[in-house]
């Protein structure tokens, strides 16, 4: 019953969204206020339709009922509850009801906080949205019914892929929607703008703060799932270039260009033609990523196997809003007037910069992740492109992007003194310098541009905190003054600092991670020792042992250094119950200076075991950056010019809600 | 400066990002792809020893032979070809005698593979995209896995 009111509620949303795309839009095109004002009640009404069908979809999986195909396929009696819950998304329809949650979810948003926002922009944004929700809940109830019954219902499911019952793999999917969805809105203000032809610095305000939204929850998204990777596939690595992986990671780019643009299109006016563009790519780019991951038409570790004509569908909808969204730019771009003169050099054009950088850089990611798939319909041939190419390609242009980078917040709009910048640098600079000859004369090896690299990512961290320092004046004001002028900064500007120190912290990690790490594979037999980074290895034996649906082999090592115990390390194998599937899982210990990290390998006919042994450097500064990133960017959400519909609250009478 | 300067510095710019961009992914292009083969083509088309590729196909049952140091041993087949492969290190999770498998390396010049990466699969109903497509060219019956998309109805 539960079920079929979920399977209800999901065909009335379509038919509320239907409604949503066409009457505001018409109203917004006849100047009619009342036909208009309908899409705020729709977009609520629409939200509140799909939450009863996600919970009752979710809660045919928390009950475990079986007569439903979808539960039977993914879920199983004894899966721990946050994996029941957890597993409506781990698989194509649950998460595609996700994916238009969270879209209505953002629409609903829009039309809750966006009171102030000129009638026409807002009732064409909402239309917008909900032409995106119309062409996903189609493809729901064509091709992805997650509401399906089974007559007779089995006794038990099929289970859930064990190495997705996960706890960081359980919050990755909706992260990455929110992000992936979230850039729906700048894509749905940029087709409202492009429609009325008309866009100013009002619309990069409100455009903003759900950019940054949707960029926060998309980068700990990629953080989670890289987090995911590094612990649970037992390979120690972090990101390997996947298909999937660039998926997501082009959005980012490209909303990470889209904030900074928008920056300068609310501060001055400028850049609106671009921003515009920039807003239509990055969603066109979420909806690609949606298509690579749900057409199985790459090889991929995550590739899910599914059926062609899903793939097509989804591939229609991205070509029908990218392709219309380009098109109607290409014809309405040139009426949006452009203003704003500024200097090459300025704080604009270290933010043009900072564009041009990034969305060469998505370029090549693109280039890199659709090759094989363009080579392969023209010739045939079947090739991969692997971390080399984007080591060649990505990694060359990030190195100018970070070197300007911490000039950017010390130069002055308009016009700006590079030379004051370099001077103010100066010390940051120094430090990087300093930590560079540092590297290199105590490692003495790895690649020789690894010093390099770590210094850049120094220099951006000493560069956000120069940025602060210089903002209260440090030393030139007495302490408590620039304490008090701390604490009186706008938050935009302390998230503007942070976010870019996250950056630096990234990229040490990446780059000491990538160059340093030490690894060691080899048999061992109980009692025996391996040194490894300083650190003495012992391993202790393996014994079975039992959890809640699985059964393993454990292995114990003891690390010490220096002769004293500091990690009890426990990798294991486990056999799951149901699927009988074998996972491997790591035992690490989380030092300051890197992460131990032992895989146990095949018992040996001899006797002993394989055993892996890495030494991963200031690893976990990747995923802190990006948690600081996150962190940056909600606290520059709580900043009041910036917070959502902060501008002139409350001017008008809420209306009543319909319905 | 006029505008049309300011404009055209931006443009410069922008223009010479993207072609070091160009040169650099044509570099990169030439020389970090990596082709994928099966058994048979190898044996149609041969591949210096040296020369990285993927290589795709089935694990063949009973080839398996694990426990002897940290080397794994397995045979990759597309029913018509067989090629014998080495991989030093931990298997991914899902690698099962019968299935689907990529993996990259090169060949040794006595015509082993030493592969240093084994393509984990995501989702147990998974068969490689490449591996599907070659098996079928080659007109071998997939088995259960591939037929049954995940999420299906059973």
């Amino acid at each position: 019953m539960v079920v079929e009111l979920g399977h209800f509620a999901l065909v009335l949303a379509l038919l509320v969204a239907i409604f949503q795309m066409v009457v505001p839009a018409y109203g917004a095109r006849t100047n009619d206020d009342r036909l208009m004002a309908v899409g705020e009640p729709a977009a609520l009404c629409q939200l509140g339709l799909l939450i009863v069908a996600f919970l009752s979809l979710t809660i045919a999986y928390v009950t475990s009922d079986f007569s439903v195909a979808n539960v039977v396929a993914n879920s199983h009696s004894t899966k721990p509850l946050l994996y029941r819950i957890s597993g409506v998304w781990g698989n194509h329809e649950g998460s595609m009801v996700l994916w238009v949650l969270i879209l209505a979810l953002f629409g609903a948003a829009v039309a809750a906080f966006g009171r102030n926002l000129p009638p026409t922009l807002k009732a064409n944004v909402l239309a917008v949205q909900a032409s995106i929700a119309v062409a996903f809940m189609l493809f729901i109830l064509l091709t992805s019914n997650p509401f399906l019954r089974l007559d007779p219902p089995p006794a038990d499911g099929n289970g859930l892929n064990p190495i997705l019952q996960d706890p960081a793999l359980a919050f990755h999917p909706p992260f990455l929607y929110a992000g992936y969805v979230g850039f729906s809105i700048a894509y749905s203000f940029a087709i409202a703008a492009l429609i009325d032809g008309r866009i100013d610095a009002a619309w990069a305000r409100w455009v903003r703060p759900w950019t940054l939204a949707a960029w926060m929850c998309l980068t700990l998204g990629i953080a989670m799932g890289s987090w995911w990777a590094y612990y649970e596939l037992g390979w120690g690595g972090w990101w390997f270039w996947d298909p999937v992986e660039n998926a997501s990671f082009m959005p980012w780019l490209a909303g990470t260009a889209l904030l900074h643009s928008a920056l300068v299109m609310e501060k001055r006016d400028a850049l609106k033609v671009w921003t515009v563009l920039l807003a239509i790519l990055t969603f066109s780019l979420s909806l690609m990523g949606t298509f690579l991951v749900r057409s199985g038409i790459l090889t991929s570790v995550h590739a899910f196997a599914v059926d062609p004509q899903r793939g097509v569908f989804v591939l229609a909808i991205m070509t029908l809003f990218t392709g219309g969204g380009l098109a109607l730019y290409a014809l309405r771009a040139r009426d949006l007037r452009q203003g704003g003169i500024f200097a090459p050099i300025s704080r604009e054009g270290s933010l043009v910069l900072n564009n041009i950088l990034l969305t060469t850089a998505c370029a090549t990611v693109f280039i890199g992740t659709l090759y094989p798939l363009a080579l392969e319909s023209l010739t045939g041939d079947k090739i991969s492109v692997g971390p080399p190419y984007f080591d060649w390609t990505f990694g060359p242009l990030m190195v100018p992007l970070l070197l300007a980078l911490p000039f950017g917040p010390l130069l002055a709009w308009k016009r700006g003194d590079v030379l004051g910048a370099a001077q103010r640098l100066a010390f940051a600079a120094l430090l990087a310098i300093i930590v560079m000859v540092g590297t290199l004369a105590v490692l003495q090896r790895g690649p020789w541009l690894a010093p390099f690299g770590i210094a850049i990512g120094v220099f951006v961290m000493a560069g956000a905190v120069t940025d602060l320092a210089s903002r209260v004046r440090l030393g030139s004001v007495p302490l408590g003054d620039a304490a008090r002028r701390l604490v009186n900064l706008p938050r935009s500007a302390i998230g503007t600092a942070l976010a870019h120190f996250g950056v630096g912290m990234l990229v040490v990690g990446v780059v000491s991670t990538s160059a340093y790490r030490e690894e060691k594979i080899l048999v061992m037999k109980p009692g025996e020792v391996v040194s490894i980074a300083g650190y003495d290895i012992t391993f202790r034996g393996v014994a079975p042992r039992t959890g809640p649906n699985y059964r393993e082999e454990v292995a114990v090592f003891d690390a010490a250094r220096g002769g004293t115990q500091v990690s009890h390390l426990e990798p294991s194998r486990r056999i799951y119950d149901m699927p009988p599937e074998p996972t491997t899982e790591a035992g690490i210990h989380p030092g300051w200076r890197g992460d131990l990290y032992v895989v146990l390998g095949d018992a040996q006919t001899a006797g002993g075991y394989a055993v892996r042994v890495y030494f991963n450097p200031f690893v976990r500064f990747i995923w802190l950056g990006a948690v600081v990133m996150f962190i940056a960017g909600a606290i520059s959400l709580s900043d009041r010019r910036l917070r959502v519909g902060a501008p002139g609250r409350a001017r008008r009478v809420v209306a009543a809600p319909a319905e | 400066m006029t505008r049309k300067q300011r404009r055209g510095i931006l443009i410069g710019v922008g223009v010479a990002v993207l072609m070091i961009a160009a040169g650099l992914v044509l570099f990169a292009l030439r020389d970090a792809i990596v082709f994928f083969h099966t058994p048979s083509d190898l044996a149609e088309k041969p591949i210096a020893a040296g020369q990285r590729f993927r290589l795709g196909g089935l694990v063949a049952a009973g080839s398996v032979k694990r426990g002897e140091g940290t080397k794994v041993d397995f045979v990759v087949t597309d029913t018509i070809g067989n090629i014998p492969v080495v991989y030093e290190g931990v298997l991914p999770d899902l690698f099962r005698e019968g299935q689907g498998v990529v993996a990259e390396g090169k060949l040794s010049p006595e015509g082993t593979f030493l592969a240093d990466s084994v393509l984990a699969k995501h989702d147990e109903n998974y068969m490689p995209p490449e591996v599907a497509k070659a098996l079928e060219a080659k007109g071998v019956k997939l088995g259960k896995g591939a037929e049954h998309p995940a999420g299906a109805t059973p």
